[in-house]
């Protein structure tokens, strides 16, 4: 028998932008378990919800995250919104779709980057980067922020797309679709890219379900399943089919994301081609007292947002799931028996998010 | 169950409600925990998806009274479990991976409890 080691990996490591620590458990070169550790950075973002009026709760809701920070505001103001039986403006429901999707773009590219960095080709991870910062610069203009926007409010958006601005946005995106599908041929296609990804990690459609994972880790797998089929914003009046791959691996995941970049694009052309005139906002009266479960589709997979509400100015208990929470024990899963030297691919493919998951 | 119903159970009951859920092909969505007011113990909501569907079991501990972990037939359950009881000091019994407290690093012993 083997002797069985035990490696650390993590939380500070070359391919992990966010702190999350694994104990793998090594016969020879192959994992054999994979024991995590979590709670490095945990904010206590949940609880702070008692502290702050439910207004103002908002711009703190948006920082759970630095990267998918606009859905974690707008979903907690949908839940709100939902006690309080708000009617939202149409209007305000294209243009959180509208973001919400550059923000699905942005965090793909950054993602491609990483994926890139991790198996050592610069040039395509400087590629991937150099195509987000047309939508950083998108995002900036319409919003005033890059990452994290505060656009959201109770009743709306606090910032409006006119349509100059709109035909403007039109025109990159079509830049940025040019150039992500001339950067797809080497994802997809170079033989060291498909040496790296092809048969690695592989989650198979039962263990998917079994462990409960999400978003493109899960679509990969072959699950037909996307939060935004639910209708919530403006998604009920856009065609949207969930992007699929039947392989599982590594390849897969990445083959999932790419073409959800192209996804993303064609939602906001049809978003940008239906989008009503009209208020952004409408004012709101009271307190909530109720609760509401909302889920959404965030880059990285359903997150699920509790919110209750008594009455009073100040929320009882916000709860999110986020998707990366959901995705790490399948990744555990997929661990088990693959290459030493295949976990840093395999973690970074699950793009965890634990600034997300230590809200 | 309907589309964003919950069910409220007792706690005796969970193992075989929760059973029942993957037998019939529910999945695991979530489970979040709330502290009731004046120690009168926590609410628990687990949330389960059939494809778009979300249906919910509630069912309220009082302080200090063992919970039955779902984790033997939900194997990720064993996540939400640790949370809850580093977060909430929900005693949470039979745990297929019990982290012992020691799920989040944080400084403070059960700060979501009232």
């Amino acid at each position: 028998m083997a002797t069985r080691s035990i490696v650390p990996f993590g939380p500070q490591h070359p391919v992990l932008p966010e702190p999350i620590h694994l104990d793998l458990v090594i016969e020879d070169e192959k994992v054999v378990e994979a024991i995590p550790s979590i709670g490095f950075v945990h904010r206590g973002l949940e609880s702070l919800v008692s502290k702050r009026e439910f207004t103002e709760y908002a711009y703190i809701a948006e920082r759970i995250c630095g990267i998918c920070s606009f859905m974690h505001g707008a979903s907690y103001c949908d839940a709100v919104e939902r006690i309080m039986g708000v009617e939202l403006p149409d209007r305000a429901k294209y243009l959180r779709t509208i973001w919400a999707e550059l923000s699905r773009i942005h965090s793909h590219l950054l993602w491609l980057g990483l994926l890139a960095d991790a198996f050592g080709f610069e040039s395509l991870f400087m590629h991937s980067w150099r195509i987000r910062e047309k939508i950083l610069d998108m995002l900036e203009e319409s919003t005033g922020g890059r990452c994290i926007f505060s656009v959201n409010t109770i009743g709306g958006v606090l910032k409006d797309i006119d349509d100059d601005m709109m035909k403007g946005f039109l025109t990159e995106l079509d830049k940025v679709e040019s150039d992500v599908r001339a950067m797809t041929a080497t994802f997809l296609s170079d033989a060291t890219v498909i040496n790296r990804l092809r048969g690695v990690g592989v989650l198979t459609k039962e263990q998917a379900h079994e462990f409960g994972a999400t978003g493109p880790f899960m679509r990969a797998s072959g699950i037909e399943r996307d939060m935004r089929q639910l209708g919530y914003y403006a998604y009920k009046d856009l065609d949207i089919e969930p992007i699929v791959s039947n392989e599982g691996d590594s390849y897969a995941r990445c083959e999932v994301r790419i073409k959800e970049i192209f996804q993303s694009i064609d939602l906001i052309r049809q978003a940008a081609e239906k989008v009503p005139a009209g208020e952004i906002a409408v004012p709101i009266k009271g307190n909530p007292d109720g609760e509401a479960f909302v889920r959404v589709e965030q880059p990285r997979g359903e997150a699920f947002y509790y919110v209750k509400a008594d009455g009073t100015k100040f929320i009882d208990r916000f709860r999110v799931r986020t998707p990366t929470f959901a995705n790490i024990p399948a990744m555990l899963e997929v661990l088990k028996g693959c290459d030493y030297a295949d976990v840093p691919i395999m973690v970074l493919t699950i793009d965890p998010c634990i600034s997300c998951t230590e809200r | 169950m309907t589309d964003g119903e919950i069910k409220v159970i007792t706690p005796d009951s969970l193992l075989n409600e929760t059973m029942k859920l993957h037998e019939e092909g529910w999945r695991l969505v979530q489970i979040c925990a709330r502290a009731l007011k004046d120690g009168e113990g926590n609410e628990i909501t687990y949330s389960f998806g059939d494809e778009l569907i979300l249906g919910n079991l509630r069912l309220t501990v009082k302080p200090d009274e063992p919970l039955n972990s779902i984790s033997h037939i939900y194997p990720t359950a064993y996540f939400y479990e640790n949370e809850m009881h580093d977060l909430f000091g929900i005693d949470v019994q039979m745990m297929t991976v019990d982290f012992g407290g020691h799920f989040y690093k944080i400084g403070a012993e059960t700060p979501f409890k009232k």
